[in-house]
């Protein structure tokens, strides 16, 4: 294959996920899969296609319905030396698992001064924009984003989603990796073989002058959608992907901002307490004296998710609304 | 209770609506008329059926992912049914719930549920209201053979007994969660004996024999509004179609002689076999209910199809209640 032909292999991003997680299985026996229906029906949306063919029914779990137990049960697999990767299906039922997570699995660590590690990696899909309502829909990355000892990852790209994955299984404590339902089918540059995209760095992902246009998963096509729209206004616009919400890259937001000295936050959760939130403190914190606006904000109203795809359709965030957010700071509209 | 000729009549006739309910909504679904997510109740219908048909309107109903039976049993409007799961403003929920989460507080069915087990803990709470007022109201609540895996299952069940609340337990155990075989994810053989644990009287009934179920839920019904506690009621019943929707797509987890074994008994089927038998009804009888009844639910398609979508504004509404609902 000549150097050309291997840069344009492209996978879906969740087939980027499957396979993965396949050659992780094959280089590492600790490595073992727990959830629901991850076994012969290949999981929710298809993720664990195959891996149970492949590898067993004792690398690859069919658990009962017991969010927390499964939570459980990869917090005491990794105390006890394994690697686990369990799954939550939506991230809805991450709240089902809540104890398990946040005040087991995070805090275990510390509580123990130090004499033990967690190596587990938590799988799961957010998102609306599938009519699946209230509690099939949610993005709750700013719950996990608060709590000492979790990490949390939230991939836009079948590349991002093969090196963070990869860095998530291999890293030693409990990571939240987020996939965003709308993007499973969605087709891009994907290696083959296995590499780590760096927990905790972000990427940027189209470069610009005018303003630092800062995002993360599925808002980060709206946003290039958007920057394209405002080149043509002759807004210059750089988007950056942030692929690791916790820890934060601060550092390419802060020295983004010092050139653009702009700067609009764009996510798909709910804008009140939203990342954003914390996003535009650590600007003004770092940057107050780079900034000739201030820091745009762009997320879902205060609302749970609605059912009807007419009311669905006005909550999800989408380009236009950002561009609009965008020309607010950079113009000073409004 | 007595299973006089009018109850006979009256189960069929709530089976009936169910199954032409449903069909409607997986076709509907099927032809992509239909956002979302659909969990269809096509050959659990005795189950609803026989359990609300010894209900009050005022005894409480608690459902799950796979609700729409347990609605149209408790008498729900067709109408604003259909409406519902096409997110139209005219719907039960205005369009903000659909499938997954259609109610009607008036005929006290507290909710489909989205979350595999979170119905439980809310019904046991209405029959602990029930029980502070005083009042002989029941709370029943439906729940799947998968869901009795959940914690939130057990914790609720132990608090019902524990505070010896007018609840009655009804497992539709149908065999899977999703398309993992009940056999796989618990160690006991028939779910009800999980009801021994929490101390509380248990049966196992046919859950395709719409007359047994109805015999059961009468005497837990009876006990919870006397006073006696709550009880549990395992129905073995089968879901004709998918998990979701109505076709199996991708991986093929049931074989089809099991759903051919299961469909021979089906539950309309053998309550008309009964009825001819018994002459309660006659075929022409029998042919005039689904005659009827599928009018209704064309009506309801037709009301849905042309009712309107909610208006944006109504995106920010009802996030609180404002100014107090009494
Ligand atoms: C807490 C939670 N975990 C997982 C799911 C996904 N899910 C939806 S229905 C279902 C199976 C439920 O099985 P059962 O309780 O037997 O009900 P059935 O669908 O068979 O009627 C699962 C796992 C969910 N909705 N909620
Ligand atoms: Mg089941």
């Amino acid at each position: 294959m000549t150097a050309t032909e291997a840069s344009v292999r492209e996978l879906t991003y969740g087939a980027a996920f499957t396979e993965t997680l396949r050659q992780i299985m094959a280089e590492d026996h600790d490595v073992f899969v727990a959830g629901e229906d991850v076994g012969a029906a290949g999981g929710v949306f298809g993720s664990f296609t195959g891996l149970q063919r492949e590898f067993g029914e004792m690398r690859v779990v069919d658990t009962p319905i017991s969010e927390q137990a499964i939570v459980g049960l990869g917090t005491g697999a990794a105390v006890s030396g394994l690697r686990p990767v369990v799954d939550l299906m939506f991230m809805d039922f991450v709240l089902v698992a809540m104890d398990q997570i946040v005040n087991q699995a995070a805090k275990l660590k510390y509580m123990f001064g130090g004499n033990t590690s967690l190596p587990m990696t938590i799988t799961t899909n957010a998102g609306a924009g599938l009519s699946a309502a209230a509690q099939h829909s949610q993005s709750l990355e700013a719950l996990l984003c608060h709590i000492p000892g979790l990490k949390v990852v939230m991939p836009s790209n079948a590349h991002d989603v093969k090196g963070l994955l990869t860095a998530s299984i291999r890293d030693d404590n409990p990571v939240v990796f987020v996939k965003h339902k709308r993007l499973l089918g969605q087709k891009s540059y994907c290696p083959e073989d296995l590499f780590e995209v760096p927990l905790g760095s972000a990427s940027i992902t189209r470069p610009g002058n005018d303003v630092t246009l800062v995002t993360y998963g599925r808002m980060v096509s709206e946003s290039l959608k958007a920057a394209s729209v405002l080149a043509s206004e002759g807004i210059d616009v750089e988007v950056i992907d942030l692929r690791t919400l916790q820890p934060l890259d601060t550092e390419t937001i802060v020295a983004s901002v010092q050139r653009t000295n702009h700067c609009v936050v764009a996510h798909e959760a709910v804008r009140f307490g939203g990342l954003g939130a914390e996003i535009a403190a650590h600007i003004q914190e770092q940057a107050f004296d780079y900034l000739d606006a201030p820091v745009g904000r762009v997320g879902a109203p205060f609302s749970p998710v609605p059912f009807t795809p007419a009311l669905e359709s006005e909550y999800v965030p989408d380009a236009a609304g950002i561009a609009d957010d965008v020309r607010a700071a950079v113009l000073r509209l409004g | 209770m007595e299973i006089t000729a009018e109850v006979l009549v009256d189960l069929h006739h709530r089976m009936v609506r169910i199954r032409r309910f449903e069909e409607a909504a997986g076709a509907l679904f099927e032809n992509s008329e239909m956002p979302g997510f659909i969990h269809l109740y096509v050959g659990e219908e005795a189950v609803a059926a026989g359990v609300c048909a010894t209900l009050r309107n005022d005894d409480q109903v608690g459902s799950t992912h796979r609700g729409h039976g347990h609605l149209v049993a408790k008498g729900g409007d067709l109408s604003r049914m259909m409406a519902e799961l096409m997110g139209k403003a005219t719907g039960y929920n205005h369009g903000k719930g659909g499938s997954m989460h259609i109610c009607d507080l008036d005929l006290n069915m507290l909710g489909a549920n989205g979350i595999v087990g979170g119905g439980i803990p809310i019904a046991v709470g209405a029959a602990f209201a029930n029980k502070y007022r005083k009042s002989d109201t029941v709370a029943v609540v439906f729940f799947g053979d998968g869901a009795t895996n959940i914690g939130a299952f057990h914790e609720a069940i132990n608090m019902a007994s524990a505070l010896q609340l007018p609840a009655v337990f009804v497992c539709e155990n149908n065999e899977y969660g999703e398309f993992t075989p009940r056999r796989d994810t618990m160690g006991v053989d028939d779910v009800v004996d999980r009801a021994a644990g929490y101390g509380i009287p248990g049966v196992v009934v046919d859950g395709m024999d719409v007359v047994a179920v109805f015999e059961a839920a009468a005497q837990a019904v009876a006990r919870a509004r006397g006073g006696q506690g709550p009880s549990f009621i395992e129905a073995k019943t089968y879901r004709f179609y998918n998990h979701h929707g109505v076709q199996t797509l991708g991986v093929k987890y049931r074989s089809d002689e099991e759903v051919a074994r299961w469909r021979e008994r089906d539950p309309i089927v053998l309550l008309e076999e009964r009825l001819l038998a018994l002459d309660v009804m006659t075929a022409e009888d029998i042919e005039a209910v689904h005659r009827q009844v599928q009018a209704d639910v064309d009506a309801a398609v037709a009301f849905g199809k042309e009712s309107p979508y909610p208006e944006p504004s109504a995106l920010l509404e009802d996030v609180y209640t404002v100014g107090g609902v009494r």
